[in-house]
């Protein structure tokens, strides 16, 4: 079975490196600082003892408040897995690092979590709408989103 | 005289006969050879993370079914394991035993419709995807015996399956079990020592392992480089703990091996299916429980081996009898994270073949 480190005992092995990377933590995830995800990430990684090396997914959450980003990352050799997240507060243009230079897997995943939930990606190298076109309005998986009255307007009319 | 060249971008798709529905590229070639290329989807979305939050969490088992539309036993099984890691509950052994058949059955069914289309695109019209169909077509009747449904089945149900097997359908099983090793063998006869197809894809596109991991490429994609990683034995669920199979594994990561490790996991699937018919045992297929419930506040995620990869449903319950949040993990579109990778340098008849030997379905990667 695959282990699922509990978010205290990666908040643990992240205190020695990184003290002021770690917000808090429970059972099943580490709350962590939004400015350094990245170095997190990069540690995470790299280190052979935590080898994290695949990042499963990407995903956010609205919760009115703030936003929740959730990345579940997986050591193969290892065979554990384990949960991060992000809390970034603000509607208008909420902000967080790209960790596309650390997992390439990241390019596609971020792209989707900006186009449908309207989060910014500073860093990213190619940050645009990827299922919904250019001019659309809004951010649909946002809690808040309404659907514009019809009729659309495409660009080309319609 | 020098010639005078220049770089041509060109538009490929949506509405191609080889992007298996409506992926689009746009492609920058020099002369033949592929410089640069950006991939445009989301002509298929329709929003179904949107769609789950307004609907109870057994309604969502419905629109699952039309993420993965080869594949919906599977999808449907990621769902309902969600659901069950929510609420905490068991489910009775027959009612996993059945899961398990039908995902295994449609891992065949879905590898089946990768291998067949994979030979199109390279070229081989329409005989390899009528043999592969002709197999297919068997399991789907053996689907429409247990629920009524050939592709979009909804067959899992929260708690098991949606109903014991009828009696006619383990004569049927078995016969299918006695047949499919023949056919797989004639399939490998014909394909896996044929001249054109080696020449077309031994040694193209090749993905080295470290890379494949840095790209959260899962499924067939990753095993194909060499990386023994299946989620089936890694983190059983079900009953595949109580399943002997082996994982087959690519040794190089190109487009043969991608092709070849799919037939050599249909024969994996074989023996599971065999063993799954030793082992059931009588007794209920699903547990009891109300029409409507609330899940307790909190979050799941159970992922399971898909025929395209690693698939799970992130579910965030706020106590209500809809899913605050529900994200689909899918490996279809993650699995296109390196295609830009895999494509340049290689020429406009590669193109096609590589992105065929993904075998990414549309209906997955726009959601």
């Amino acid at each position: 079975m695959t282990t699922a480190v509990s978010g205290q005992d990666l908040a643990d092995i992240l205190r020695q490196r990184l003290p002021e990377a770690v917000v808090a933590s429970d059972d099943v995830a580490v709350l962590v600082r939004v400015d350094s995800i990245v170095a997190v990430c990069s540690f995470l990684q790299g280190n052979p003892e935590q080898d994290f090396k695949l990042l499963n997914s990407i995903t956010s959450v609205d919760y009115i408040d703030h936003f929740e980003l959730v990345y579940r990352i997986t050591s193969l050799d290892h065979n554990a897995s384990a949960v991060l997240k992000l809390r970034v507060v603000g509607r208008d243009e909420p902000t967080v690092p790209s960790v596309s230079s650390v997992w390439a897997g990241a390019n596609l995943q971020e792209r989707e979590v900006y186009d449908l939930m309207g989060i910014h990606f500073s860093g990213h190298p190619n940050l645009k709408r990827v299922f919904l076109w250019e001019g659309f309005q809004g951010h649909p998986l946002r809690r808040d989103y309404l659907e514009p009255p019809l009729p659309y307007t495409w660009p080309q009319g319609g | 005289m020098a010639l005078n060249t220049q770089p041509v971008t060109i538009n490929i798709g949506p509405h191609h006969p080889s992007t298996h529905g409506v992926f689009r590229m746009r492609v920058t070639f020099d002369g033949e050879n592929i410089q640069d290329m950006e991939m445009v989807v989301g002509y298929l979305h329709r929003g179904t993370e949107k769609l789950a939050e307004e609907r109870q969490y057994t309604q969502v088992i419905t629109l699952t079914d039309r993420l993965d539309y080869v594949a919906s036993m599977t999808n449907n099984q990621a769902f309902v394991l969600s659901c069950e890691q929510l609420l905490h509950m068991q489910v009775p052994e027959r009612g996993m035993y059945l899961r398990v058949i039908a995902a295994e059955l449609q891992r065949i069914a879905s590898h089946l419709i990768g291998i067949g289309f994979f030979l199109q695109d390279l070229g081989a019209f329409a005989t390899p995807v009528m043999y592969c169909f002709r197999e297919r077509e068997r399991i789907l009747d053996l689907f429409e015996m247990l629920c009524g449904a050939r592709v979009t089945v909804s067959y899992m149900r929260i708690g098991g399956v949606f109903a014991d097997t009828p009696d006619d359908f383990w004569p049927a099983y078995r016969r299918l079990l006695d047949d499919l090793p023949n056919y797989i063998d004639e399939l490998d006869r014909l394909l896996s020592t044929n001249e054109i197809l080696l020449i077309r894809t031994k040694n193209v596109a090749i993905l080295d392992p470290a890379q494949a991991i840095n790209g959260s490429i899962t499924g067939p994609v990753l095993r194909s480089t060499g990386v023994a990683w299946d989620l089936r034995k890694a983190n059983p669920y079900d009953v595949y703990d109580r399943l002997k199979f082996d994982v087959p594994v690519g040794a190089v990561g190109d487009n043969y091996d991608r092709f070849a490790i799919r037939l050599a996991e249909i024969r994996q699937s074989l023996r599971m299916l065999q063993q799954c018919a030793i082992q059931i045992e009588p007794g209920p297929v699903r547990a009891t429980m109300e029409m409507l419930f609330r899940p307790p506040p909190g979050e799941a995620y159970v992922p399971i081996e898909s025929p395209k990869g690693e698939l799970g449903f992130y579910l965030v319950s706020d106590g209500s009898i809809a899913p605050y949040r529900c994200h689909v993990r899918a490996p279809s579109y993650i699995n296109l994270s390196l295609l830009k990778e895999m494509l340049v340098g290689w020429k406009l008849a590669d193109m096609i073949v590589t992105f065929g030997s993904i075998d990414i379905n549309m209906g997955e990667v726009d959601r």
